[in-house]
């Protein structure tokens, strides 16, 4: 196991002691001790669950969404055959700020990976700092293609919406991965592929959704961004995969 | 063993020094480094909290003090940062959580088998039982709504299982208070044992206080709420044992000593050579402070620190396993509670603590939600029925 890309942890002394064999007199201790103790109280986890579900059925949602423009209702009417006006208008709005988020995030997520290379080293295998570079400014670009579709459609490409929040909430764990000095480049790429997975996904979503709602030029333009978010997650597989059979083979 | 604080002077305040790079170091590792090395960051992070904590309320209190005052706190902000942020990224606030109630049961278990005072050695225990319980009850949390295993902060070195059920510690502002030492007549151990676990207990207090609303469960929200009010009685409790007719200059002089025994300690059992090092700057930047606080005694209070402070430090809290002390003590005092400032059986606990006690748990007891039917396992609960220890367990 690496504690960065060229030195491993046990040039620096470390040895992982989270196990239970880490001390096996102290573990029988512990172990024994617990399986004597006798809970307070009956039960088991689902105690859990009902407590949580009292909260659930106050139904109180994340946030809201501001009203929506004008100009979307237009665009839209034609198109709520299958959809409630009202509803798509909403639910375009939130997916096209979650998009927006993502792709925003997607850019910074990068940027410390091409970091963390530059302060590494190009390997090999392992991507070089162009393909990075690359990525990185397909990931600007769908960022403002989102941006001028919420402003082309009337709405405010700068707020927060329930689901933009959510998923940079789901993001959390990935910058900490790719900012922390620590992670190497598997470990980065590992979260950059999470990342690449729900990207390619998103992008597969809005198509859908701008299709039903009889947004084609907005359809035309995304699946241009889908089709290179397919490319950054074949290729963020292929380097993922070169760097763990290489650590396998060191 | 001992240190002669009077002739070790340490690095004078004025060449107490950091920059930005040199606070924030990289961090301890959270799968590496063993758990007393957390133990003792968290501490001392607690230690620090409780030197700004302190200042600030003295400066508040006394105009002529404040420039002096400033002076050192600034060192002791610095000296916090570098401390804490030796914490690393990936120890998540419910591991966080865990580590404080590790440092709870055993900094406290070690200063109650050390404390010279009976009753102040009472004082320790009843709420190291207390404390004990959290761990248990954060470690189902941890299983439970993270899927973690809690061990792999603890590493074996103490017990999870219940203690004196958390549903049970509410009590009565006026159970919580204690009897405090007197300050002609105490031992200087027991003033450093009183300001080290009332710091300890503050910082954990006030930590749940500012990690509670970063959970989205609202059980771990609640669990976080009802055990930051046990905190705050600890708290309470353990700033009623020092006696309140110290004067300022007293407490400050026996905050600085208390800093300087408990970096003593921390330098002495240091496993990570990297840490070791910090402590022992420390230590001399603290035996700098004291020495600098010392003056300051003079010439205040025109008397000499050697009424207040023992020419050679006492020995360091012990950072090891008390599994044993802690089983005993569970077995012999888990059923005690407090009726004002004494401790008395269960049968004996006074109605205004079981009344405040009904009330608060009138709608459920997170403590007792969390952990229902819970025994923790190597690994996880869900384990039951598998040997997770491996081979040769």
């Amino acid at each position: 196991m690496s504690s960065t890309g060229t030195q491993s942890a046990s040039e620096f002394g470390g040895v992982n002691r989270t196990g239970a064999q880490t001390s096996p007199e102290l573990a029988r201790e512990l172990t024994e001790g617990a399986a004597a103790a006798q809970p307070s109280s009956e039960g088991g986890p689902e105690a859990i669950a009902a407590a949580r579900g009292v909260y659930i059925e106050e139904g109180l949602p994340v946030g809201s969404l501001p009203p929506p423009p004008a100009s979307l209702e237009g665009v839209v009417e034609g198109a709520a055959r299958v959809v409630g006006m009202t509803t798509g208008v909403a639910t375009l709005a939130d997916k096209l700020s979650e998009r927006l988020a993502f792709e925003r995030t997607g850019t910074r997520l990068y940027e410390a990976l091409i970091g963390k290379v530059a302060a590494l080293g190009e390997t090999s295998p392992g991507p070089t700092l162009m393909q990075l570079a690359e990525i990185r400014e397909d990931e600007l670009q769908h960022f403002l293609l989102v941006n001028r579709a919420i402003t082309s459609l009337g709405g405010d490409p700068t707020v927060m919406s329930p689901c933009a929040d959510t998923v940079m909430v789901s993001s959390l764990g990935l910058l900490q991965v790719l900012t922390d000095p620590r992670t190497n480049l598997a470990q980065c790429l590992q979260a950059i592929l999470t990342a690449e997975l729900t990207d390619r996904d998103g992008w597969e979503l809005l198509i859908t959704l701008a299709d039903e709602l009889g947004h084609d030029e907005l359809v035309k333009e995304f699946r241009g961004a889908l089709a290179s978010e397919e490319k950054h997650l074949l290729s963020v597989r292929g380097w993922l995969e070169e760097q763990v059979l290489a650590q396998a083979q060191a | 063993m001992g240190l002669d604080i009077f002739r070790e002077k340490g690095v004078p305040l004025e060449k107490q020094q950091f920059t930005w790079r040199d606070m924030v170091q990289a961090p301890t590792s959270k799968l590496d480094d063993d758990a007393f090395t957390r133990v003792r960051i968290i501490l001392m992070n607690g230690l620090e909290s409780e030197a700004n904590r302190f200042s600030h309320a003295c400066a508040r209190m006394n105009r002529e003090l404040q420039l002096p005052l400033a002076r050192v706190r600034r060192v002791e902000q610095h000296q916090q940062t570098l401390v804490n942020w030796l914490l690393p990224a990936d120890l998540s606030p419910i591991e966080t959580t865990l580590a404080f109630e590790q440092v709870a049961i055993e900094v406290t278990a070690s200063v109650a088998l050390r404390e010279p005072d009976p009753y102040m050695a009472q004082v320790y225990r009843f709420g190291l039982l207390e404390d004990f319980d959290h761990l248990y009850r954060f470690s189902a949390l941890y299983d439970r709504v993270a899927g973690g295993d809690a061990n792999n902060i603890i590493q074996s070195y103490s017990d999870i299982m219940p203690g004196r059920p958390t549903i049970v510690e509410h009590r009565d502002p006026a159970d919580d208070l204690r009897e405090h030492y007197e300050k002609t007549t105490a031992a200087p151990l027991t003033k450093l044992h009183a300001v080290t676990i009332m710091a300890s207990e503050n910082q954990t207090h006030d930590y749940y206080m500012n990690i509670g609303p970063l959970f989205a469960d609202p059980v771990a929200r609640q669990l976080y709420a009802e055990i930051a009010s046990i905190e705050e009685q600890h708290t309470t409790q353990y700033e009623s044992i020092i006696d309140a007719s110290e004067t300022w200059m007293e407490k400050w002089l026996m905050h600085e000593a208390m800093e300087v025994y408990n970096y003593m300690g921390c330098s002495q059992q240091e496993t990570n050579p990297r840490i070791k090092a910090i402590w022992d700057r420390f230590l001399d930047y603290e035996l700098g402070q004291l020495h600098f606080v010392m003056e300051l005694f003079k010439q205040v209070e025109n008397r000499d620190p050697a009424e207040l402070l023992p020419a050679e430090l006492p020995e360091p809290i012990d950072y090891v396993s008390h599994r044993e002390f802690v089983r005993e003590t569970l077995a012999a005092e888990v059923d005690l509670r407090a009726d004002g400032t004494q401790f008395v059986g269960k049968e004996d606990e006074p109605e205004r603590s079981l009344a405040y006690r009904e009330q608060l748990n009138s709608e459920g007891s997170p403590t007792e939600t969390v952990a229902a039917g819970y025994r923790w396992r190597p690994g996880t609960e869900l384990n039951a029925d598998e040997v997770a220890l491996g081979k040769g367990a």
